[in-house]
């Protein structure tokens, strides 16, 4: 129980996003559907997402250390709405897939192919 | 062993930390996309909570309203329009899923020793640890950096410095004016035309089940 | 409170646990009599406005108990899951949509400083928490298994999400007026006399509280906007395949919205937990922490009377005007709510820059009245809006 009182550093986070970045990546190496890779895109933003704002936060760092502050926090709030953008144009290519192609499954995207 | 304090902050962070990483593994390994949509939205939720524990509050409530609430919504919203029987589930080759293991987790490893390798980055010791969490404002000083003010490093002496320290203004408008393009390009990706599979004639009713009788159904 | 129970159990984080038990339970109560009382009053509001009487078996002449009766009876009904339907999301679904509306009240303050948790950015976090509630109803109409289902909720998710920007746009121009965000400093700068109120401050922000009355009603899709729970066209929507229980659990969600956002317009235009009269100053009930606290008191009973008022407004709104279709709904939200909005909030702001003390004051009650008359023509003007496309759709349909 000694877990509960060590407190919560800029390392502890960078864990997290790790976690979330790598599970990201391999959503959008393992799945089939078009969509499960646009979730594995926003996984992968949200883990960049944690590392900005762990960076920003003072309360983080050991004393002496120097955060990033506000421009941590100011980069993760543009990625937030740069990440709503890009996903609203993949929709919108995902949907002319679907509609074109009568299906989701981007292993069936080979027209190109040889 | 009993325990005589809990840092609370760390127990949230615990709870918060073990529901994005469980949710994301989830997404990870489940094939049912709706199913995915759904731990995902958990996932990104409690990132949402990682950001309010870390005294980014704005930053916080603006994942809940555009991430979550927008993006996936939005996402939600493909998800249904798409699944439709055989595209719910859909598996992949083991062969694959080894492959992906073996890049992920080197890659996992290296990130994990980079976060462990930097001392000031594990955190305030415990004597130095404050007992409640102090939060300074941020949704004015977000504000006024997007505007062009740096309210944070008005302190500065060195002229250089400051001349260099403009806030995100031109940013600021860059990104508004990226929206509007996506925007016009989403709309126009996704507008409304005849299918391949609409040019065929119309369907004819089948004669089994037209009525005898003249009553309009 | 914490540090009240830490006195007397011996590891301090117990004291901690309880406290926080005990205010969530506070405001679960709070929640859940609120929207067990409100359905007694839409079954008795709605009675009278069709000339009829509603409960008056069930606990003496005016039917009290009839919501408990309606609880009992819906606790105890059998629990149906269709067969077709994603076990999991469907079980999970109404309890998303509780936890968005409910979380709401965290950063709701009933009265001066009575606030779970004082928030800077209280009013974004309000409207960012009240937009998740569409989840809840994206799965519980996906994992019904019914297309009727699947329909309802969608339509209901782009109605919800559509009304999101002219809310917001409504929000902001009290929160420019005030300069702040969070709501405890919101409320307290609208004390004193009812002409401190923000929706008197001026003609821009009186308009504009007609425009967010509007876009609140849609956005907990309360009639004339709620086409996704019509009963005589998809049967119950999203909310088809529920019964007894779960249904219960929906339900609460709807009405714990209605409160939430009808909470918030009493704080941001009409004073929040101040009187019209400043009479607990007069009283001398706002310094000292007894003679405090029985002033907040007062100031909560104020708090949940306007919001009661509210929620009053939306019931009479439901069963007066007819329901609009989903191109009407949409049609009101882009062409209407979001102009109107953007001008109202370029209005406050040209109004603040070129009058910053104000000029609505008491004193000068020349001006009020012709502002006062040109708003309230204009407020005329645009709430009948709301019924103005279903007249131009039906004047096309000729």
């Amino acid at each position: 129980m000694e877990l509960l009182s060590i407190p919560v550093g800029v390392a502890h986070y960078l864990v997290v996003g790790a976690v979330l970045f790598v599970c990201g990546v391999i959503c959008m190496a393992t799945k089939r559907n078009g969509l499960g890779v646009l979730m594995g895109i926003e996984l992968v933003l949200n883990g960049a997402n944690l590392n900005f704002v762990a960076f920003a936060s003072p309360m983080l760092r050991a004393e002496g250390g120097n955060a990033l502050g506000l421009d941590g926090q100011i980069i993760a709030l543009f990625v937030i709405v740069l990440a709503a953008a890009e996903a609203a144009v993949a929709l919108a290519i995902a949907m002319n897939y679907y509609n074109n192609f009568v299906t989701i499954d981007v292993d069936r995207a080979d027209e190109l192919k040889g | 062993m009993s325990v005589e304090t809990i840092h609370w902050h760390t127990f949230f962070f615990l709870l918060m930390a073990l529901l994005a990483c469980t949710m994301a593994v989830a997404v990870v390994v489940t094939s049912n996309i709706v199913r995915m949509a759904f731990y995902l939205v958990v996932s990104l939720g409690a990132v949402a909570g990682l950001f309010f524990l870390a005294g980014a509050d704005f930053l916080g409530a603006m994942q809940l309203m555009i991430y979550v609430g927008g993006t996936l919504v939005l996402l939600a919203f493909g998800v249904m329009l798409t699944a439709r029987g055989p595209f719910i589930s859909m598996r992949t080759g083991g062969g694959q899923w080894i492959l992906a293991a073996i890049i992920g987790g080197s890659l996992l490893a290296v990130l994990l020793q980079v976060a462990f390798s930097v001392k000031a980055w594990t955190g305030r010791s415990l004597a130095q640890h404050p007992p409640a969490i102090e939060a300074a404002p941020t949704a004015g000083p977000i504000g006024l950096a997007l505007l062009g003010v740096r309210p944070d490093r008005l302190d500065q002496q060195n002229a250089g410095l400051r001349r260099g320290m403009s806030g995100y203004l031109l940013v600021f408008e860059i990104i508004s004016v990226h929206l509007v393009v996506v925007l016009v390009g989403a709309a126009y990706l996704a507008r409304a035309r005849k299918r391949p599979g609409q040019q065929r004639a119309p369907a004819q009713p089948s004669p089994s089940r037209r009525s005898p009788l003249p009553v309009g159904e | 409170m914490a540090e009240f129970f830490s006195q007397y159990l011996s590891p301090p984080w117990l004291a901690y646990v309880l406290t926080a038990l005990i205010q969530v339970t506070l405001i679960l109560a709070v929640v859940l009599t609120a929207a067990g009382a409100f359905t007694w009053a839409e079954r008795k509001v709605s009675a009278r406005m069709q000339d009829r009487l509603g409960p008056t078996r069930v606990g003496g002449r005016f039917g009290w108990l009839q919501a408990l009766a309606d609880g009992i009876k819906l606790v105890a009904k059998e629990d149906i899951i269709p067969a077709g339907a994603d076990r999991l999301l469907f079980r999970v679904a109404p309890y998303v949509s509780f936890c968005a509306s409910f979380a709401v009240f965290l950063a709701l303050p009933f009265s001066d400083g009575w606030v779970a948790q004082r928030m800077d950015v209280a009013v974004f976090f309000i409207l960012a928490v009240a937009g998740l509630e569409v989840f809840g109803v994206i799965l519980a109409g996906y994992s019904s298994g019914s297309k009727w289902s699947l329909f309802g909720a969608m339509r209901e998710a782009a109605q919800v999400v559509s009304y999101e920007i002219p809310l917001a746009l409504c929000v902001v121009v009290p929160v420019m007026i005030a300069g702040t965000m969070d709501l405890v400093s919101i409320g307290n700068m609208q004390s004193g006399w009812f002409t401190n109120w923000f929706v008197l401050h001026d003609p821009f922000t009186f308009l504009t509280f007609f425009v967010y009355v509007t876009c609140a009603i849609a956005s907990v899709n309360r009639a004339p906007f709620d086409l996704a729970e019509a009963e005589s066209e998809l049967v119950a929507g999203f909310m088809t395949e529920y019964s007894g229980f779960r249904w219960a659990v929906f339900f609460m969600a709807e009405y714990g919205s209605m409160v939430a956002v009808s909470g918030l317009a009493a704080i941001l235009f009409f004073g929040g937990w101040n009187g019209p009269l400043p009479i607990a100053h007069w009283l001398g009930l706002d310094h000292g922490s007894l003679l405090g606290g029985i002033g907040n008191f007062l100031g909560l009973c104020n708090f949940l009377l306007k919001a009661t008022m509210g929620v009053l407004v939306m019931m009479w709104a439901r069963w007066t005007l007819p329901r609009l279709r989903i191109d009407q709904v949409m049609t009101t939200c882009l062409k209407y709510c979001v102009p109107l909005g953007a001008a109202m909030l370029l209005g406050a702001m040209l109004w603040t820059y070129a009058f910053p003390g104000g000029l609505i004051l008491s004193s000068q009650t020349l001006l009020f009245t012709p502002a006062c008359a040109t708003g309230l023509t204009c407020a005329a003007g645009s709430a009948s809006a709301i019924p103005a496309p279903l007249v131009a759709e039906q004047q096309k349909g000729r």
